[in-house]
């Protein structure tokens, strides 16, 4: 292979990307450099098995992927903006589209999701840390180093260009040669083997780890829709990890799974995908309803209406949600019988989702509403999401959908779940979590200029597509005639995509603002909230809670005030030393090894993809020979962070 | 790893830190998610299992005297493995090594017979993975298996290391224990494999 091959060439764009990326690596390393900040950051980032350190990285690594799909929804946007555009051809906008939704589901939405569900759930039930801080690393090393393989892929030969769904046999080597589809499969893989240990993490955390006297159904609403979300990546991702290692197969060995030659099917691929890809809908949306959850009982002052109601139909749409694949597909022709089952099961899916709905609308009624930033992305949630439900009950008709499938109409419905729910309640927890993540307040007028942008962008992007859609705007094309008719709606959505774009930068105006002038949270509790993670301080301390908490029913720290305000005597309390895990460089290293190995195989380079191998194995036995018990947190310590609180 | 808690008494050796249920429950879930991916292999291959492309399927491929052999060397490890755990809890380290290494000689005798039919199946009667669909599908589900045979070998063999240098403890007990846990899983798939693989195909 030679060099020109082995870059990307002959795109201006591609060379400000390179020439950025070469100065964003030349500055990072200087400032590491001129501060001394080497040791600092090898100390307290890359080796430490802190959930809350391991929840920041997830969601600074998160908001740097919604940097980067967010720039390739842009592109698509501008262009889109008018008729017979040629600020980009057909190739770029393939890969930019491919790029964008992989992007944004799996190292935007899910890793974000993560980093909250790292800095939460323990607070929230008690706990000292997840049930293995050592696996929490390396879940985080591996997502971070497979999104790194799957993002060099745009400088470095050739990003995938078959869609975020990869349908074979258009994924394959006959149509999609060279190594962009290899940084798609193998990308994926390793960032997956993250997502199943973190799933394993959650379950036993929550299962076995939970303070005393919460039991399951005093358990806090976000940390439910954790159990049930994790247990939903156990047995949805493995089906994704053979559905890529089949496809890698089909690509780099020659075998016949997938392919038109050989007998192969390539509707498998559909079949396998989905049954993964569905239920990853649901990893994205159900930890999102357990953040509205908190933030709307919180913010109207009211217990949550309807909890058990609340658990047993996220358990439902679980279930459900393993049984509705085929709809992503109706058009296939599995005939009939096989459409109308998947048509009902899917429009089922809309009676729990309503049920919550209600819920949540139940508790705000007659609450005194505080309408904080967090609130308000909640509050905007409510009928925006309904809006998606509604189009994806008119997508899931069969006989209909074959009139949506593959238009402007299915782009508007599935961006308005997404964002509306995910990105959404991503907002929302950083705004809700952030004082127990730094211990200062997100500036809430700033926070209020980026919902008024993002929210009203958000509308004026989308809304206009589902009218393109009716009027046959088919989704994945890179340019359309003039006397289409679809100008004027383009060119509005662009103006909406463009509105979401400001928002963001005033998001991070103010995660910068608040850094250097953000009010501090003194108190540890600045929202009164109802949650055993507001009874520390913050930011909260690594060992968590300096005396583990007593439950005695549901909103925990809730009911701990009301016995303060009543007067009621509390104990002093008795410190005693606290078991801490010590830090490893291992996850760190292992994960570079599976990106070397990952490397080696996009570009066939045997060699290297077995010395990455080796890497990962002598990773994994070093692990086993090691008996470290980890270390304890002496009760001075605890005494001394515990009276600074005051 | 293992947290310092105080011991209960009646529990047996392996569960009995917190940290250690911790370790053993996780492994159970990931045992689930094990099963999921073998699903997903055997779904594979019996969508794809009539499409031979051609080339031959299973009624001329498999050969009972092999897959008999195989089966009842992974059947009688899985046997000696539990006795291994049988030996641990009554605190005797000599007959538990004694019994895992029984377990590794029987999983190595397992994968020979393997080899050999794959040897057989890719060298002798030109059928590789890259032959036609069914083939593919059933190196990938027996290979999968089979990789997982291999890894447990090594696994096991690096946790006997570890007891002759530490003796039975919490940790070593915990360790014996959860690759106990993954030979029985093993076995298990095997019988799924035998019977929708292997008998299904000569019988159809």
């Amino acid at each position: 292979m030679k060099w020109d091959e082995f870059f990307v060439t002959g795109e201006p764009l591609i060379y400000m990307a390179d020439a950025a990326i070469v100065l964003t690596i030349i500055g990072i390393v200087f400032v590491l450099t001129y501060f001394k900040k080497w040791k600092w950051l090898w100390k307290e980032w890359l080796t430490t098995v802190d959930h809350k350190k391991i929840g920041i990285m997830y969601i600074i690594s998160a908001v740097l992927m919604l940097f980067r799909g967010g720039v390739d929804a842009l592109l698509m946007r501008a262009q889109l903006t008018v008729p017979n555009n040629t600020f980009l051809d057909s190739q770029h906008y393939n890969e930019i589209f491919t790029t964008h939704g992989t992007i944004m589901i799996l190292f935007m939405a899910m890793p974000f999701i993560f980093g909250i569900m790292n800095i939460a759930v323990p607070l929230q039930i008690g706990a000292r840390d997840v049930a293995f801080p050592y696996l929490n690393a390396l879940s985080f090393w591996t997502f971070f180093f497979g999104a790194l393989l799957f993002n060099i892929s745009f400088v470095i030969g050739g990003s995938p260009d078959a869609g975020w769904t990869a349908y074979m046999p258009l994924a394959g080597n006959e149509l999609s040669p060279g190594p962009g589809q290899n940084y798609y499969l193998l990308g994926l893989q390793i960032s997956g083997i993250g997502s199943l240990i973190s799933g394993i993490n959650f379950i036993v955390t929550i299962l076995k780890m939970r303070a005393p006297g919460m039991t399951l159904m005093r358990m806090p609403m976000f940390t439910w829709a954790t159990l049930i979300t994790s247990i939903l990546v156990v047995f949805a991702f493995p089906v994704l990890t053979v559905a890529l290692a089949l496809m890698t197969l089909d690509r780099i060995f020659g075998t016949h799974f997938f392919t038109l030659s050989g007998d192969g099917v390539p509707m498998h691929w559909a079949n396998l995908f989905w049954i993964w890809g569905h239920p990853e809908v649901y990893i994205a949306i159900l930890p999102a309803f357990g953040v509205f959850s908190e933030v709307v009982s919180t913010f109207a002052r009211k217990r949550l209406f309807g909890y058990t109601a609340m658990v047993w139909s996220m358990v439902a749409i679980s279930v459900l949600s393993m049984l509705v694949w085929v709809h992503h597909f109706f058009t296939m022709g599995s005939g009939a019988p096989v459409n109308a089952f998947f048509s009902v099961s899917t429009m089922a899916i809309a009676i729990p989702t309503g049920v919550k709905i209600f819920n949540w609308l139940f508790t705000l009624y007659k609450g005194r509403i505080k309408f904080t930033s967090a609130m308000l992305w909640s509050l905007a949630f409510i009928p925006t999401f309904v809006i998606g439900g509604v189009t994806g009950v008119m997508l899931s008709m069969a006989a209909a959908d074959y009139q949506y499938h593959n238009t402007y109409f299915l782009v508007a419905h599935f961006h308005n779940t997404l964002i509306c729910g995910t990105v959404f309640a991503v907002f929302a927890a950083l705004h809700y979590w952030y004082p127990k993540m730094f211990g200062v307040i997100l500036n809430e007028k700033l926070g209020k200029i980026t919902f008024w942008f993002f929210v009203l962008g958000f509308n004026v992007c989308f809304l206009p597509q589902y009218v393109l859609g009716f009027m046959g705007m088919p989704r994945r094309i890179y340019t359309y005639p003039a006397d289409a008719g679809w100008t004027e709606l383009n060119v509005i959505s662009t103006i909406g995509a463009v509105m979401m774009g400001i928002g963001f930068i005033f998001l991070c105006i103010n995660v910068v603002y608040t850094y250097f002038k953000g009010e501090r949270d003194l108190t540890g509790d600045p929202w009164d909230g109802r949650t055993l993670e507001w009874s520390i301080p913050s930011p909260a301390p690594h060992y968590n809670f300096a005396v583990t908490p007593q439950v005695k029913g549901l909103d925990a720290w809730w009911m701990m005030k009301k016995e303060r305000k009543e007067g009621k005597e509390e104990e002093e309390p008795e410190y005693k030393p606290i078991h801490m895990p010590s830090n490893s460089g291992r996850p760190f290293i292992m994960s570079i090894f599976f990106f070397i190995a990952g490397f080696g195989l996009v570009f066939e380079w045997m060699p290297v993809a077995i010395i990455g191998l080796i890497g990962v194995i002598i990773c994994m036995i070093l692990r086993s020979f090691e008996y470290d018990d980890g270390y304890y947190v002496p009760v001075e310590e605890i005494k001394q962070t515990e009276a600074g609180r005051e | 790893m293992s947290e310092i808690a105080p011991k209960q008494s009646n529990l047996p050796l392996e569960y009995s830190t917190k940290q250690n249920q911790l370790n053993i429950l996780g492994f159970w879930i990931f045992l689930g998610a094990e099963l999921a991916l073998f699903a997903t292999l055997f779904a594979t291959y019996l969508v794809l299992v009539s499409r031979t492309a051609g080339g031959p399927g299973p009624e001329e491929l498999y050969e009972l005297k092999t897959v008999l052999i195989e089966t009842f060397l992974l059947l009688t490890s899985s046997f000696t493995c539990g006795l291994a755990v049988y030996e641990m809890r009554r605190g005797k380290q000599a007959g538990m090594i004694g019994w895992l290494i029984v377990t590794i000689l029987l999983g190595i005798g397992f994968l020979y017979f393997e080899i050999e039919e794959f040897i057989l199946y890719a060298v002798h009667e030109g059928a590789t993975m890259q032959t036609s669909a069914f083939l593919s599908s059933f190196f990938a589900l027996v290979g999968t298996h089979g990789l997982h045979v291999t890894i447990g070998i090594f696994w096991i063999l690096i946790i006997i290391l570890q007891v002759l240098k530490r003796g039975l403890n919490a940790d070593t007990a915990r360790k014996v224990f959860i690759s106990s846990l993954y030979w029985h899983f093993l076995d298990v798939v095997w019988i799924f494999l035998f019977t929708l693989v292997y008998l299904t195909g000569m019988v159809s």
